[in-house]
């Protein structure tokens, strides 16, 4: 590996941690004046132009705050839990490509952290390995409500994991008959999202797999523990749920990666489903560096506008029951979820190969 | 040069997460030597270019088994510290014996024989030659050994089921 290809690795994951972190500052910001926007508030103003300096502000604050460390805990875990949850929500977006390669210094950059065989099967385990941050936080705090929110956690990350893997299976399935043989690469999955049908609808697999897309849609917003799917820290009931005995800088790190969880897994519902960077680049009526750009700027506007369902969805429906939210997963998405994977790729064999008896 | 350094570290992460398993006193944190050891295995995995193998390992038994086994001991209630009595007599000194014997004999194998430092990924980095991508695998697993995979998942579907009705056997009143 020369120096420059070992750069050029380096700065990809550079790129992934930054684009990261001021997507988190964003993405609070906005979701407080969103919020405020629909409840007839005003929200914060006073950080910055339109107060988007608010988060740094917060940010700051956490970091010159006392971490407290209870007398009951057990240090290790409890040291621990708070990395555990920030690692893997930044890995998770190591393979969603956020725009088009292009070359430097004769260099080819791809625009993705890593282009792996295995794209789609890493951030299921990564996402994953996200609950371990909450059980052990819970159990290592030596309190009652952190445990009860840890306990929640488990069952609920297990229950919508199911779901949110066959919705993502049924994509798989589709758009290997959409090239040559299967892929469960981002990147090429994106590829093959490239085009349009009949001239002007894109070739989006959320058209052919709009079930999908709902199913996807509901079990990543339990699996990030938004509202309405928020019963881990369920304000009323567990004080704060599995991050109750935190304070300070261990605080913010579960803050950060709740939001870095948010928008990664908002980035891979739009690679999935919304063509990811693919659309219109207007190379012959605008400047090179422009059409360079606008590949990012789909993505991200495509990402933003899953992220805005999220926001949307915490200021309209109320937190589910317990059991509610355990029927909505086994006996609603699960089985919808196996039911439209059994239908489309039946009515895909159909397509590729025509009827049995034809 | 990257390879042997990575597998040193990793072997020796799951040794370390191995023996968390058996000495930790708390059980939970034996349930986290068994992640970290789960974690390095599948590193190795990878420098194998098994990235399949090295995934599923992730996804399976870190993911969903790991998770099970903290729920239940979270939810039965043994996350206390043991203590460390050992109702058997010599038990200690004969494990430790064991340990000796199979160190040794690993070393003096090893030593001995003529084993060599092979490097997995013999043709360079070139992803076209990994022999463990999903395709890899995917292909004789559903032509050559397509009656094996289906009477596996059968297997597994029994299993399951066989379990709820277990948990469900009630004997009726007389």
């Amino acid at each position: 590996m020369s120096l420059a290809e070992f750069g050029i690795v380096f700065l990809r994951a550079l790129m992934v941690f930054g684009l990261l972190l001021v997507a988190t500052i964003v993405n609070i910001w906005a979701e407080r004046k969103i919020l405020a926007d629909m409840q007839a508030r005003i929200g914060p103003n006073r950080a910055g132009p339109f107060g988007i300096l608010q988060t740094v502000a917060d940010g700051l604050k956490l970091f010159f705050k006392e971490s407290i460390t209870p007398r009951k805990v057990e240090l290790g875990m409890y040291m621990l839990a708070p990395f555990l949850a920030v690692i893997p929500a930044f890995l998770i977006f190591m393979m969603v490509p956020f725009g088009r390669p292009f070359t430097i210094g004769g260099n080819e950059v791809a625009l993705v952290g890593a282009d792996l065989n295995i794209g789609l099967l890493f951030v299921l385990a990564m996402s994953s390995m996200a609950v371990y941050a909450v059980v052990l936080a819970g159990w290592s705090s030596g309190s009652k409500y952190p445990l009860l929110g840890g306990v929640r956690a488990t069952a609920q990350a297990i229950s919508y994991e199911a779901a949110m893997g066959l919705a993502m299976v049924a994509v798989v399935v589709y758009s290997a008959t959409q090239g040559d043989g299967g892929t469960l690469s981002l990147v090429e999955i994106v590829e093959r999202q490239n085009g349009t049908w009949a001239g002007f609808i894109p070739r989006w697999n959320l058209f052919p797999q709009v079930a999908a897309f709902v199913i996807f849609l509901l079990a990543i917003i339990a699996e990030t523990n938004r509202a309405p799917f928020d019963l881990v820290e369920a304000e009323q009931e567990l004080v704060g749920g599995f991050h109750t005995e935190y304070s300070g800088m261990r605080f913010a790190m579960f803050f950060l990666a709740e939001y870095i969880n948010i928008f990664s897994m908002s980035a891979i519902a739009a690679t999935l489903f919304l063509g990811g960077w693919s659309g219109p680049t207007f190379e012959d009526s605008v400047p090179a560096f422009i059409s360079a750009i606008l590949p990012t700027v789909w993505f991200l506007l495509k990402t933003y506008a899953i992220v805005f369902i999220f926001f949307w969805l915490r200021a309209t429906l109320p937190r589910l029951r317990y059991d509610q939210l355990m029927t909505l997963g086994w006996k609603g998405l699960i089985p919808a979820a196996v039911v439209w994977l059994i239908v489309s790729t039946i009515s895909m064999g159909f397509r590729q190969f025509g009827a049995p008896w034809g | 040069m990257v390879e042997p350094i990575l597998f040193v570290l990793m072997s020796m992460a799951a040794l370390a997460g191995a023996v968390t398993v058996v000495a930790a006193r708390n059980p939970v944190y034996s349930a986290m030597g068994l992640l970290g050891t789960l974690f390095s295995v599948a590193v190795l995995y990878v420098l194998q270019l098994a990235h399949l193998v090295a995934a599923v390992q992730v996804i399976v038994y870190a993911g969903a088994v790991l998770t099970l086994f903290l729920f239940v001991i979270m939810l039965i209630g043994v996350d206390k510290e043991e203590h460390w009595e050992e109702p058997l007599r010599y038990q200690r000194s004969f494990v430790a014996g064991m340990a000796g014997v199979v160190v040794l004999m690993a070393a003096g194998l090893t030593f001995f024989t003529d084993f060599d430092w092979v490097p997995a990924a013999v043709g360079g980095t070139d992803p076209s030659r990994t022999i463990g991508t999903v395709q890899a695998i995917a292909e004789p697993m559903f032509t050559d050994w397509v009656l094996a995979f289906e009477a596996t998942a059968l297997l597994l579907t029994i299993a399951a089921a066989g379990a709820i009705a277990l948990a469900h056997y009630r004997r009726r009143p007389h």
